[in-house]
């Protein structure tokens, strides 16, 4: 099938899953600037947040280098025609930092939740509608449940009020007829002005493959990241992304050499390593596991002596879900024991 | 030995797993189960059991708390619900224990400030969060040996042991539950999370409590009180586990439980539940114990229309 002609919008990740590599240090000056240069490249949509969304900071999943709301009005003042969203995890934060981020002038709330869990978000969703944001549904970890739960849960978020559903790869875990199926049936049981989105990470390096699936199964949205710069393995990387839809005809309004430009000379030399496909993130993709939890289980793995890939597959076959950054030190601790007896 | 009587307002899950743990009171009789609902599985549940029942709410238990001597009611109903509840049943001078997030009352965390409610003579008292009661006398095992800056909770529970009231409003979990690891926990500063999880088989409730102290952390005495504190909570929820810790990471104290139901009515996954009625059960017995000894005088200008 042909995708000539066919419009999208690119979302940017780079400073919101892009803190997860960046252990959520990444300054304000580092935000003004790189979201500046998306502005300026023609980038719609910018998410500005901790890693793990407003309210996100703490023990579990780390303090970062200032406030959520300190980045939001940082960086939202300095937008010429790009939007900035926010991403909020029920149970995480609240409304009120929904609020907050409101007030700091956000245009989207993605509310995100376990991809079977969704009636966590109606409070949210509701609210975010409410105040007149366009308001996405974000459903995390869907390669853990199968097409048609996801669309069960979507049109539940729909009747809060979402007017996007994100079906959401996690853990870098879906190939991309497992994208196309669930955006195909998304499309379909939505309402037709409900948008679709993927976002997608680069752990079985189907970033690209994968975004091209949804945008061929009807999503309008894809979330990359400028330099790859996210969790596990990075997101799609955003430059990658926009010169394959150049090729293929895909219009999505960025320019090509700028947001290159921006991955090379503001995004990489501020990562604190590379961010690839090594042993440890392709073990994400692999095992199905959440792609936040890599450096959590690299510390560990230091620190009791333990591998990292035993740490995450592990955690895979805990069958835990986004957030359980915590259980990753009881599972290295149990591992250590366990060594220790052997 | 005479027990104490008192009626269940709510024969929702909460509801009936608190009435078997009743059940099996010393001190404690349940004698009514209150609903609104006339179809109701937990009405017909708590007649099977030879309670007196009613679907019309808490306005038909009213008429007969004089007759029945009823003095402590449990209500797992709603926020919402409760403030009625609550207005009601006071004036009728029932000391009132709260399972629902209303907190009307002050926070009850048993092994940490059961003795001090009872000091102050508490009429109403809620029973925080099921996160909250798993976690909160962890905080206060570290707080109690030197001070916390901040107290971090995080509980993950089974996605089937999670009601639809707490999904519509998962803030008010997080909002509470904060509140009461600073007030109840000790923690100069709160943060709670919670985390749903739809594994199958369900996994069993895990909870993480991070305490930020103040200064360097007496590695000794903090690891002493956990464990004096573990065997405190075991006594009312014997599946309650140190999985691993305390674990010491510079200012860092993180401890690492599991809890266990006793599956009376919900299943033992379900250690969220479990551990939110047994706590109810305890706080219960303790205030009967001091009725029955006459150390509890219910306010005087209530008490007259109660037991007259």
């Amino acid at each position: 099938m042909s995708l000539q002609g066919r419009k999208i919008r690119v979302h940017d990740m780079s400073l919101r899953d892009g803190m997860h590599p960046k252990r959520h240090q990444i300054t304000i000056e580092q935000m003004k600037s790189i979201a500046t240069g998306l502005d300026e490249a023609g980038v719609p949509l910018i998410e500005v947040t901790h890693g793990d969304g407003l309210g996100g900071n703490s023990v579990n999943y780390g303090f970062a280098a200032a406030s959520d709301e300190d980045y939001l009005r940082a960086v939202v003042p300095l937008m010429k025609q790009a939007r900035v969203s926010a991403l909020l995890l029920p149970g995480i934060g609240t409304v009120d930092e929904l609020r907050m981020a409101a007030d700091c002038g956000i245009a989207t709330i993605r509310v995100a939740t376990h991809c079977t869990e969704a009636d966590v978000s109606e409070q949210h969703i509701a609210l975010g509608r409410k105040m007149g944001l366009d308001t996405v549904g974000f459903l995390m970890m869907s390669h853990m449940a199968a097409p048609e739960k996801i669309v069960e849960q979507a049109l539940l978020m729909e009747s809060y009020g979402a007017n996007c559903i994100y079906t959401t790869d996690s853990a870098g875990y879906m190939l991309p007829e497992d994208v196309g199926a669930r955006v195909g049936l998304l499309r379909d049981a939505l309402k037709s002005d409900t948008e679709i989105g993927f976002h997608g990470h680069h752990n079985l390096a189907m970033g690209v493959a994968n975004s091209i699936a949804a945008v061929a199964a009807g999503a309008a949205r894809i979330d990359c990241a400028c330099g790859g710069m996210g969790a596990g393995a990075g997101n799609t990387p955003l430059e990658v992304f926009i010169a394959v839809c150049e090729r293929m005809g895909i219009e999505t309004g960025v320019d090509l050499y700028r947001v290159t430009d921006v991955a090379e000379d503001l995004v990489t030399p501020i990562l604190d390593f590379p961010v690839r496909i090594d042993r440890n993130s392709l073990t994400l993709g692999y095992a199905g596991a959440y792609s936040s939890f890599l450096l959590f289980a690299k510390r560990a793995a230091a620190k009791y002596d333990v591998s990292a890939r035993d740490i995450l597959v592990e955690m895979g076959r805990r069958k835990t879900v986004g957030g359980q950054e915590d259980m990753i030190e009881d599972v290295a601790l149990d591992l250590a024991r366990a060594k220790a007896a052997a | 030995m005479s027990k104490i009587k008192c009626a269940l307002i709510g024969p929702g899950n909460i509801g009936t797993d608190l009435l078997y743990k009743l059940r099996r009171s010393e001190v404690l009789e349940p004698v009514w189960m209150v609903g609104v609902d006339p179809g109701s599985e937990g009405l017909a549940r708590a007649r099977s059991f030879g309670l007196n029942t009613t679907d019309g709410g808490v306005d038909a238990l009213l008429a007969h708390i004089a007759a029945d001597d009823i003095r402590i009611a449990f209500d797992s109903t709603s926020a919402y619900a409760h403030a009625e509840n609550a207005r009601k049943l006071a004036a009728h001078g029932v000391l009132m224990i709260d399972l629902t997030p209303a907190a009307i009352g002050p926070f009850c965390v048993p092994p940490v400030n059961l003795d001090a409610q009872i000091g102050r003579r508490a009429t109403n008292v809620n029973m925080v969060t099921c996160g909250g009661q798993a976690t909160i006398p962890m905080v206060a095992a570290v707080s109690r040996v030197q001070p916390v800056e901040y107290g971090e909770i995080i509980a993950t529970v089974s996605s089937r042991s999670v009601g639809p009231g707490t999904r519509k409003n998962i803030d008010e979990f997080t909002r509470t539950t904060a509140r009461a690891v600073e007030r109840v926990g000790g923690a100069a500063r709160g943060k709670a999370i919670i985390i749903i999880n739809p594994a199958e088989p369900p996994l069993i409730m895990r909870d993480t409590v991070h305490c930020l102290t103040v200064d360097a952390p007496d590695q000794a005495a903090i690891t002493a009180s956990v464990q004096a504190m573990l065997a405190e909570v075991q006594k009312y929820v014997p599946g309650y586990r140190l999985k691993n810790g305390p674990v010491f990471d510079g200012r860092r104290v993180s401890i690492y439980l599991e809890v266990e139901g006793l599956g009376d009515y919900l299943p033992k996954y379900a250690g969220n539940l479990d551990i939110m009625t047994a706590a109810a059960a305890r706080t219960g017995e303790v205030f009967a114990r001091e009725m029955l000894a006459g150390r509890w005088q219910l306010p005087t200008h209530l008490a007259t229309e109660a037991i007259a």
